[in-house]
């Protein structure tokens, strides 16, 4: 059984397609990730798998309940941490942790346990307003776990937070995992996506793809060239908008060259090399690259 | 543990929502505020019926007539001559000017006219600018007028005259005899405070959730409606309790407001009227994104139902639709019974229609604060 299947989901805001037929499937145990750009649809069809949202067209079953139907029984199994921290900023950590606690009919037990795994007992009647931004990501997914969820629902759960938080916020959602959480997650960061088993990529409220990392760089099927030498900046110039070439983006002292038409792309990298006297080689095509060009073709649909 | 109802989570809320209106110390110190200083405001400073209002005279004569008219003008108690002056154009300056309230002129035939027995007149000009000031202070003077003279007459006069009095009125002013506004007042004013802060507060809690994001994960959290709306209403009710209790004690011992009726009466009276303001308050906080807009949607019912229900002006002195307008003010139907029974001592009979009224407001707003409660984000 897979903890999350939905199959054709379609949200509509007044005329505007948010989720445009959107089905995908999560594995139990799988760390999932959730990727697009801004205003992509990601948040909508997250709501719309923990019941928050009723969904306009398609099915869907979260932990083999019915996303339309059994939206309390969804809520009680699912831990769902919102985009903006929603806990209170006017109660304490262990306030909102009780109250959490409390609303799931917890143990008093687990507010300690949690509390303890929080760390230093001399915050624990700080005013969650008052946390920095780390903390307050550790509180929301400390209060979002409490009660166990089979399904955890991370929406940008990283956004506003330093790289060693993230890590460790990360260390921690792998060891979940392996206890038999399945994770869905939706993120901007690439890093963050390569460390996810699979990944689904949204656009416009599409999903454009879905897969490992590796599927879906293959899948892609791009073509990328390295460009090293002192003139790259005149290569790039010149490379732009020529036959096969869709993208061109400098990475330090080096250019990336990707390009679809693989066949295309080589002569117009050729061409380029032997007018400037820049060096060029085949490179691996990254997971970036990829979502680069999904987000220029996804542009071009909107046009 | 059933799904939808639960003590446990009910208790989770009130708990909370209490934590949260300890910690908003503005909120808190409005609450017990308002009804503290709107209190004293309404009960020591307002008066609909003004006396000792400043008044000059224009008289050249000094007889005994003009002076029994004089005095017994003053004995109203509404008039204070602060001004004796001869000409009536010095007279006119002072009531533009606003210094006097009245300008009383005796002509100087006046005495003359009184011995023939040839319509004495005297002029009494009143800066109605203000319609109230004024008419106590007019209504008194006609009787006042005709005993000063017949005290001034001679005694067979006075036998004549009275044996042409066939008709006499006899006005009694029931359960306010005195006509102190603050009677009329206070007990209005306990609705007005509830009013105010019962319907605001409970919007503001609920839209704060929704402002401030903590919504979404509410109800992404195992709680029901009807557990979340119980929760936020309770606590307020209590806050409701402490008002009514603050109000009805300084009415008593502050202010000497009498109380006549049944207090048992009164109290399930206003835990009717406070649960469909709670109500009414959560029923408006559903269309409202930001608190802000609940303050609004709060004051725009507000303000007109301090004119429509009767609290400031009569409500049988409106026009008819203004009236019908008036009745779908809770407020409205809970003047009516404050008033019957605070002062008038009415029994459940006396006030049955206008409770009934109440109950129905409670139901509709029950219903209305269910049906529009966003169980999804949608």
């Amino acid at each position: 059984m897979n903890a999350i299947e939905v199959s054709g989901l379609v949200k509509r805001f007044g005329d505007k397609t948010v989720v445009d037929h959107v089905s995908m499937s999560v594995a139990e145990g799988e760390i999932s990730g959730f990727l697009g750009p801004n205003g992509s649809g990601k948040t909508t069809t997250i709501r719309v798998m923990c019941g928050l949202l009723t969904p306009d067209e398609g099915e869907g079953r979260v932990l083999d309940h019915d996303i339309r139907s059994e939206g309390l029984r969804i809520k009680r199994e699912v831990g769902y941490m919102t985009q903006k921290f929603s806990f209170y900023e006017d109660l304490s950590i262990e306030e909102n942790l009780t109250f959490v606690a409390r609303l799931y009919d917890l143990d008093p037990v687990s507010v300690r346990d949690t509390l303890e795994d929080l760390g230093p007992t001399s915050r624990r009647k700080q005013l969650a307003g008052t946390l920095s931004g780390g903390w307050k990501q550790r509180l929301a997914l400390a209060a979002c776990i409490m009660h166990r969820p089979k399904l955890l629902l991370l929406d940008e759960p990283t956004a506003g937070v330093d790289p060693k938080a993230r890590r460790e916020f990360w260390d921690e959602i792998h060891m979940r995992a392996s206890a038999g959480l399945t994770v869905l997650v939706s993120t901007h960061y690439m890093d963050e996506a390569e460390r996810c088993h699979r990944i689904h990529y949204i656009s416009y409220g599409k999903l454009l793809a879905s897969g490992s990392v590796a599927e879906v760089i293959r899948d892609a099927a791009l073509t990328t060239f390295v460009m090293e030498g002192d003139d790259i900046t005149r290569a790039a110039k010149l490379l732009q908008g020529r036959n096969g070439v869709d993208q061109v983006a400098p990475f330090g002292l080096t250019l990336h060259v990707v390009g679809r038409d693989g066949v295309a792309l080589e002569a117009a990298v050729a061409d380029v090399a032997a007018e400037t006297g820049v060096a060029y080689k085949q490179g691996s095509t990254s997971l970036e690259d990829v979502f680069i060009q999904f987000m220029g073709q996804s542009t071009d649909n909107m046009a | 543990m059933s799904a939808m109802f639960s003590f446990r989570r009910l208790m989770a809320i009130i708990s909370k929502e209490s934590i949260q209106m300890r910690r908003d110390r503005i909120t808190f110190a409005m609450v017990l505020g308002v009804p503290l200083i709107q209190l004293v405001l309404f009960g020591f400073a307002i008066n609909n019926d003004p006396k000792g209002l400043p008044a000059a005279l224009v008289t050249t004569s000094q007889d005994h007539y003009t002076r029994a008219m004089v005095s017994a003008i003053e004995n109203t108690g509404y008039y204070r001559f602060d001004h004796v002056v001869a000409s009536a154009a010095v007279a006119e300056r002072l009531i533009q000017s606003g210094a006097v309230s009245f300008v009383v002129t005796v002509p100087s035939d006046f005495a003359r006219r009184v011995q023939r027995g040839d319509h004495p007149q005297i002029l009494i000009e009143a800066d109605a600018t203000d319609p109230s000031v004024a008419s106590g202070a007019i209504s008194t003077l006609g009787t006042v007028a005709a005993q000063a003279l017949l005290r001034g007459q001679s005694a067979e006069a006075l036998a004549a005259e009275q044996s042409t009095a066939a008709l006499e009125v006899v006005v009694h002013r029931l359960y306010n005899p005195e006509g102190i506004t603050q009677y009329n007042i206070v007990p209005g004013l306990l609705g007005v405070i509830l009013q105010l802060t019962m319907v605001m507060m409970t919007s503001m809690a609920l839209t704060r959730e929704t402002e401030r994001g903590t919504m979404e994960n509410l109800l992404a959290m195992p709680a029901s409606p009807l557990e979340i709306m119980l929760g936020k209403v309770l606590p307020f009710l209590v806050i409701g309790g402490v008002q009514v209790v603050a109000v009805l004690t300084a009415a008593k011992f502050l202010l000497n407001v009498p109380f006549v009726g049944s207090l048992t009466l009164l109290l399930v009276s206003i835990f009717i009227f406070v649960l469909a303001l709670v109500l009414l308050g959560y029923a408006f906080s559903t269309p409202a994104r930001t608190q802000i807009q609940a303050m609004q949607l709060t004051f725009f019912f507000f303000l007109p139902s301090l004119l429509l229900t009767g609290f400031m002006f009569p409500y049988r002195g409106m026009p008819d639709w203004a009236q019908v307008l008036g009745e779908i003010f809770p407020l409205t139907h809970f003047l009516r019974i404050i008033r019957a029974v605070m002062l008038k001592g009415a029994d459940l009979q006396g006030v049955a229609t206008p409770l009934a009224a109440l109950m129905i407001f409670v139901a509709v707003f029950t219903l209305l604060a269910l049906m529009r409660f966003p169980r999804t984000l949608d």
